[in-house]
């Protein structure tokens, strides 16, 4: 009986080894966690049960930061997955790792099927690829941010509820009345001041970020953050939180929670973020981003594949296999309206609009009517750094000191770009 | 003079020290020597240009304002978390041994918080201090304190110091309660027999006689504010606002793993070696001499 089932389990072993050998192995490393990671396990397994050539294998590598590490000191070692997936802030540390790459368009074009651009959303491609015109990553998850309101703080200031703010002027009016009729301890918050008020500021307003259309032309950017409107805004910002009608909540989407505690009637923050906001039962409405006096176009943020270099001719087959499968329509129009994360392809937009989607949920098509809004100018391609995250960290560091009281708007800002163009010199002097 | 022990055997005991040298190898002068040699290089992260600097990165480290403020940072943040500590681990361990009934469970109960890891009492204290929904932050704001630790950098050192003395206490408390019980009974009752009153039988006998084990402990808690308390700043502050809770040992790591500065990063974390060398050598000499003492 024993030796029937060491048989049996030797005759297995053989049989799945010799079946992995037909099969070529995909590596992806990802930092989606909770609904978003079953998003990723259930990608990977219908592709796998879609043909039989490939087997696509996610690994999860913990935050954005983290995983983009993991891939660094993987690639270090020697032991570089097939795809990696890297945050908006860290697309410039991988465009000047151009040699350890390989573009997703060549990639793609590998796989038998020649790259067509015009069948994605231009403003994400534009932002994923070379000055050339050369994709060099595989937009997976692209957001935008917009405005949230509470419906309910809103009624009881006596705010219209169907027409939130459009401009930053009517929300620090809106902020200040909720405040003063005590219909909620605070008026206004915001997660990511920098990506938010900053970046994404800047191009809704077409407010130049800093030379070489923020980096995009060319990573050698002197930052322009301390120009008038910027100043003008953080001012107001600052103001407003001296009395706590402005409440800061941390650096990245902390936030968040002082909104879903209704601390706050409005509130800046991706459309990524909608997820929990609907999860929590409030009574919200959403609106665009608000603006100065016109807008512009919004800028992505999320995050995108990025296909490492030097692997063998049929990993890349496999890889582009992969992403092929994640354009189609159908593929692409229910990771929208599941995730949220904008629709890559054109098609796929016009699938969910189609299909009646945005009569009901309103909130889903905001990001993408921003970011279609208008033809990108330099200043609204979008902000590309060698260094993003850490200059991204320097501003915070700055803002925080404003907010405290300790220094005003104009002096944060000219450390900002002081300390800021510092680094980005730095970081290019390698 | 102990005596010597004498092998017959000249190659068993190698043999037997040979699994902690690869340890130590391993995990100490291989990783080490990286970052020697790390510290010497400016490279850009994927490692695909290098550049061989000398001491570029030390020099640009040590004129760094930034690194200096987190120098200043780290001695605020020692001091005060050794200090907390300590004192309060002495008071307790004080009380504990004045108690007659149920010390037992008083001292388990004190001993708990030490199987706490560093970013569990991080995040607990983040808790209970946040500004939102934190059940301690309620009580301070109906004080009339305007708690924010999120932009107010001395309310920010003042929580990492509290989470970082609180996991703390109960290894000091372990050894205060140890030295208490050595001091001889004897000593303590001819004293009160003298006329002498509680407060001087604890300043005049129990302290002085208590401050081998102080100084032992002054040394490991400066250790541990040093090095051991990252987990906790990384989940309750992140280094700031600002600056104002970076750590030098956070700073490394901010520098290294973030910011991808790896030559900066390496060139910190070897200066910090320095620093723990010299304090594993004060503990050692001093742990001899009181060998030497007894």
């Amino acid at each position: 009986m024993k030796i029937y089932g060491m048989a049996a389990s030797l005759a297995a072993t053989l049989l799945s080894t010799s079946a992995s050998w037909a099969v070529t192995e995909i590596s992806w490393w990802h930092a989606m966690t909770g609904a978003n990671n079953e998003v990723v396990e259930t990608l990977s397994k219908e592709f796998n049960e879609s043909q039989s050539d490939y087997k696509i294998t996610p690994v999860f590598k913990g935050t954005y930061p983290e995983t983009l590490n993991a891939g660094i000191a993987a690639y270090r070692a020697g032991q570089a997955p097939n795809i990696i997936q890297v945050f908006d802030a860290g697309t410039g540390t991988m465009m000047a790792a151009e040699d350890a790459m390989k573009p997703v368009a060549d990639v793609l074009s590998m796989g038998g099927k020649p790259f067509d651009k015009s069948q994605y959303l231009s403003g994400i491609v534009a932002y994923y690829s070379k000055p050339d015109g050369t994709m060099l990553s595989f937009p997976y998850n692209s957001s935008s941010p917009i405005l949230y309101y509470n419906k309910d703080i809103f009624q009881k200031a006596g705010l219209d509820v169907d027409n939130p703010p459009k401009t930053w002027n009517e929300v620090f009016e809106a902020a200040k009345k909720i405040k003063s009729s005590g219909a909620a301890p605070c008026g206004f918050t915001s997660t990511w001041l920098t990506w938010i008020h900053t970046e994404n500021f800047a191009a809704w307003n077409n407010y130049q970020w800093g030379t070489n259309e923020n980096g995009i032309a060319s990573l050698d950017v002197e930052l322009k953050i301390n120009a008038e409107p910027f100043v003008k805004h953080f001012q107001a910002l600052a103001d407003l939180a001296k009395d706590g009608t402005f409440k800061y909540g941390g650096r990245t989407s902390e936030a968040k929670q002082i909104f879903l505690a209704g601390e706050c009637g409005l509130f800046t923050e991706s459309s990524g973020g909608l997820g929990d906001i609907v999860k929590s039962g409030m009574n919200y409405g959403t609106g665009m981003l608000p603006y100065d006096t016109e807008s512009q176009n919004t800028i992505p943020g999320g995050a995108s594949l990025w296909v490492f270099g030097g692997k063998s001719d049929e990993e890349y087959k496999g890889v582009a296999a992969f992403f092929n499968f994640l354009s189609q329509t159908d593929i692409q129009a229910r990771l929208h309206q599941v995730s949220g994360y904008l629709p890559v392809t054109m098609a796929a937009y016009e699938k969910t609009k189609a299909d009646g989607f945005y009569e009901k949920n309103p909130a889903r098509e905001i990001p993408i009517k921003q970011m279609l809004g208008k033809a990108p100018t330099e200043n609204s391609k979008g902000v590309r750094l060698a260094n993003l995250p850490q200059v991204r960290d320097i501003m915070n560091e700055e803002y925080e000191k404003m907010l405290a009281g300790e220094q005003t708007a104009q002096q944060a800002l000219d450390n900002a770009v002081s300390r800021g163009n510092a680094a980005i010199k730095e970081a290019l002097g390698n | 003079m102990t005596p010597r022990v004498v092998f017959p055997n000249k190659i068993l005991p190698y043999l037997l020290v040979a699994p902690q040298l690869a340890i130590t190898l391993v995990f100490f002068y291989w990783p080490a020597g990286q970052a020697m040699r790390q510290s010497m290089l400016r490279e850009d992260p994927f490692g695909l240009r290098s550049k061989f600097v000398w001491f570029a990165n030390f020099e640009k480290v040590l004129a760094d304002p930034n690194y200096l403020n987190s120098l200043k940072v780290t001695v605020i943040f020692s001091v005060s978390t050794a200090a907390v500590a300590m004192s309060v681990a002495l008071l307790l361990a004080v009380m504990v041994d004045k108690v007659i009934k149920g010390r037992g469970l008083y001292r388990t109960l004190m001993i708990w918080p030490y199987a706490v890891a560093p970013a569990i009492a991080g995040m607990l204290w983040l808790f209970l201090f946040n500004p939102s929904i934190g059940s301690l932050a309620v009580w301070l704001r109906w004080l009339g304190i305007p708690w924010d630790p999120l932009l107010n950098g001395n309310q920010a050192m003042v929580l990492v110091v509290t989470a970082a003395a609180w996991k703390q206490i109960s290894y000091n408390f372990l050894f205060f309660v140890a030295g208490l019980q050595a001091i001889p009974k004897s000593l303590i009752e001819a004293a009160a027999i003298d006329g002498a009153g509680e407060n001087k039988r604890f300043w005049t006998i129990v302290f002085p006689l208590l401050a081998p084990t102080t100084f032992f402990l002054l040394v490991i808690n400066t250790t541990y504010a040093f090095f051991d308390t990252f987990g906790i700043i990384h989940a309750v502050t992140g280094g700031g606002p600002g600056k104002a809770t970076e750590t030098l040992v956070f700073k490394v790591y901010s520098d290294g793993a973030l910011n991808q500065l790896l030559g900066d990063s390496a060139a910190q974390s070897v200066i910090l070696m320095v620093i723990v060398i010299a304090l594993t050598a004060i503990q050692f000499r001093y742990v001899e001499k009181k060998v030497h003492y007894d």
